[in-house]
């Protein structure tokens, strides 16, 4: 599993690499030469958004766009605060958080169906998630849409949450099957000749031993709704009920000359997922890649 | 199985509410734009049926043709790009050096920002008269600096600004693979004498074949269905030169308020999307939740 390879502590790596491990990568020279140069492409945009958002909007186009900054200000971010970021910001917050919740609360129980469960039924759910990773979202945002507005959820922070969360089921289903079925099944036999139910099995059983996997789900469900741009262009409407992308395309069609000013919105757009990054790298790592990993 | 074993095991209802919930928003859809594509329809009153109306009205599209060839050009131009680098990238960034920790790390940067985010970014870099554009374009022959306003430059620079964004991703499936195939195997080959490019061909490739299935269909059904990129970077302009069939999609449905005909356009989507991802599903062996790699 990729999701035990990643997840494992930093030190163990970065500390006492294997040897023969070290001389098995060295000399990849047509590797090297990819990674060089794929460096510099990645580097330079990434260089070019933080230097750009603590300029003048002055400087900025007097000096082009890779000076360095000869006047550092912060002026560029109060202002995008002052402009409503906050609210984007908050939204964006609460529809990830709940993203996540509806995804996991109701992917759980449904993997540890399929894993322990032996009706046709629950076999035909896990059929109906995998056919699920067929479906592209673009492709039924109009009766999504059609739905939504019958619903009376039309241009609400749950209209984004709730197609947001479905289409996170599959993966989720799929990932947290694969883990649950690492479970030794002496573990759920024991404790069901204790006369644990399924109930019992599941709170004391399924739900510590799959966290890692919960913990990888959450992230990648939840980076998923952070990014959303679809759900949240068709389905809301004002500016009270805007997240984060929308509202940076919205910052750029207003004031899309201030480029310093946008950039500035881009960085506060990041931090919440920065923060995670610092805050568990290896872990998001593995979120992102759960699931493919094989 | 006896009853009472059977009864100790969880049921159906664990799994209702999740495949319920995924029912009313993922699969009922299906069926309704199947029904909406026969139907004229604003968005606001009640769909009225036409029958196969719209249907007919595809093949009378003169858009249509043209920004399907555009979305096989972008699927094609993505995964010759997207492939090759994440794989490289991959392999050499699952080593263990120090100095490959660092620069793995500012690779997966662009993971930290969203599609919008980044759209915007090289709308930026990108305007010929204050981006970078300006400066460097005439190094890349391009001295006007004018890269997404050029109908022959826009559809190469949108693949572009696509691969910055999604080849950490890819590289990131390559680099965990990487690390899982058997050091036995590299240890046999160099007391055979294969050097490393030896390696690289005969052991490393042969055995991310897997991860190259699952990445490439997953490059092909995301840039078949992905539209977001586009409609920020160029709106499908200049003119149609980066017209593809979802962009056409979202404006015939939600700027013209044709649903009806808009989801013609859709369920061409959903046909095309699920071809690609079945074979995403059997080839990665999903469907089995076996390891290929079991009893090494």
């Amino acid at each position: 599993m990729s999701t035990s390879v990643l997840s494992r502590p930093k030190t163990e790596t970065a500390s006492s690499p294997p040897p023969r491990r070290r001389r098995r990568f060295r000399a990849n020279v047509p590797a090297g030469i990819a990674a060089s140069f794929w460096f510099l492409i990645v580097a330079v945009p990434l260089y070019f958004i933080v230097v750009t958002s603590v300029r003048t909007q002055d400087a900025y186009v007097a000096d082009g766009p890779l000076d360095l900054p000869t006047k550092f200000t912060l002026h560029n971010y109060a202002n995008v605060l002052d402009l409503g970021f906050g609210t984007f910001l908050r939204n964006s917050v609460i529809a990830a958080a709940a993203t996540v919740i509806v995804t996991l609360g109701l992917a759980l129980p449904a993997s540890y169906a399929i894993v322990r469960g032996q009706s046709r039924w629950v076999r035909n759910a896990f059929n109906l998630f995998l056919l699920g990773l067929a479906i592209p979202a673009q492709a039924v945002i109009i009766p999504i849409f059609l739905i939504i507005t019958r619903l009376h959820l039309y241009d609400s922070l749950t209209a984004i949450i709730l197609p947001t969360a479905a289409f996170s089921l599959p993966m989720a289903v799929l990932v947290l099957t694969s883990a649950l079925r690492d479970v030794p099944n002496e573990l759920y036999e024991a404790m069901t000749v204790d006369g644990a139910s399924p109930a019992v099995l599941f709170r004391r059983l399924v739900l510590p031993l799959s966290r890692p996997a919960l913990a990888s789900v959450g992230i990648f469900s939840g980076l998923n709704a952070w990014n959303g741009f679809l759900f949240p262009l068709v389905l809301t409407q004002s500016e009270s009920q805007r997240v984060l992308p929308l509202g940076l395309w919205n910052f750029q069609s207003q004031y899309g000359t201030d480029v310093p000013g946008l950039l500035a919105a881009v960085v506060l757009s990041a931090l919440p997922v920065l923060a995670l990054y610092l805050f568990g790298r290896r872990q998001l790592l593995s979120g992102l890649a759960a699931g493919f990993g094989k | 199985m006896s009853s009472v074993a059977a009864k100790e095991r969880p049921g159906f209802v664990w799994a209702a509410p999740a495949a319920l919930f995924f029912a009313l928003f993922g699969v009922v859809p299906i069926v309704v734009v199947i029904y909406l594509s026969g139907t004229k329809w604003n968005g606001l009153g009640t769909p009225q049926w036409v029958g196969s109306a719209n249907w007919s009205a595809l093949l009378d599209d003169g858009e249509f043709l043209p920004a399907l060839r555009t979305t096989i050009l972008l699927t094609v131009g993505t995964w010759l790009v997207q492939t090759p680098l994440a794989l490289l990238l991959g392999v050499w960034s699952a080593g263990q050096q120090r100095f490959r920790a660092v620069l793995s790390t500012v690779f997966f940067l662009p993971l930290l920002l969203s599609t919008a985010a980044i759209a915007l970014v090289f709308v930026c870099l990108l305007d010929p008269n204050f981006g970078l554009a300006a400066t460097w374009g005439k190094f890349l022959g391009v001295p006007d600096g004018n890269f997404l306003g050029d109908s022959g430059r826009a559809l190469p620079t949108v693949i572009f600004v696509l691969a910055w964004q999604f080849v950490p991703f890819h590289t990131l499936l390559y680099q965990a693979a990487t690390r899982q195939i058997p050091t036995q195997l590299y240890e046999a080959a160099q007391l055979d004498g294969a050097d490393t490019v030896r390696q690289f061909f005969s052991i490393t490739l042969p055995q991310l074949r897997n991860t190259i299935v699952a990445s490439s269909v997953m490059m092909l059904v995301g840039s078949v269905t992905y539209f977001e990129s586009v409609l920020l970077l160029t709106n499908g302009g200049p003119g149609t030169a980066t017209q593809v069939v979802p962009l056409e999609m979202y404006k015939d449905g939600f700027i013209a308020f044709d649903m009806g005909y808009a989801s013609v356009l859709a369920v061409l989507l959903v046909i095309i999307g699920t071809i690609l991802s079945i074979v995403v599903v059997r080839a990665t062996g999903y469907h089995r939740m076996t390891s290929d790699r079991e009893g090494l």
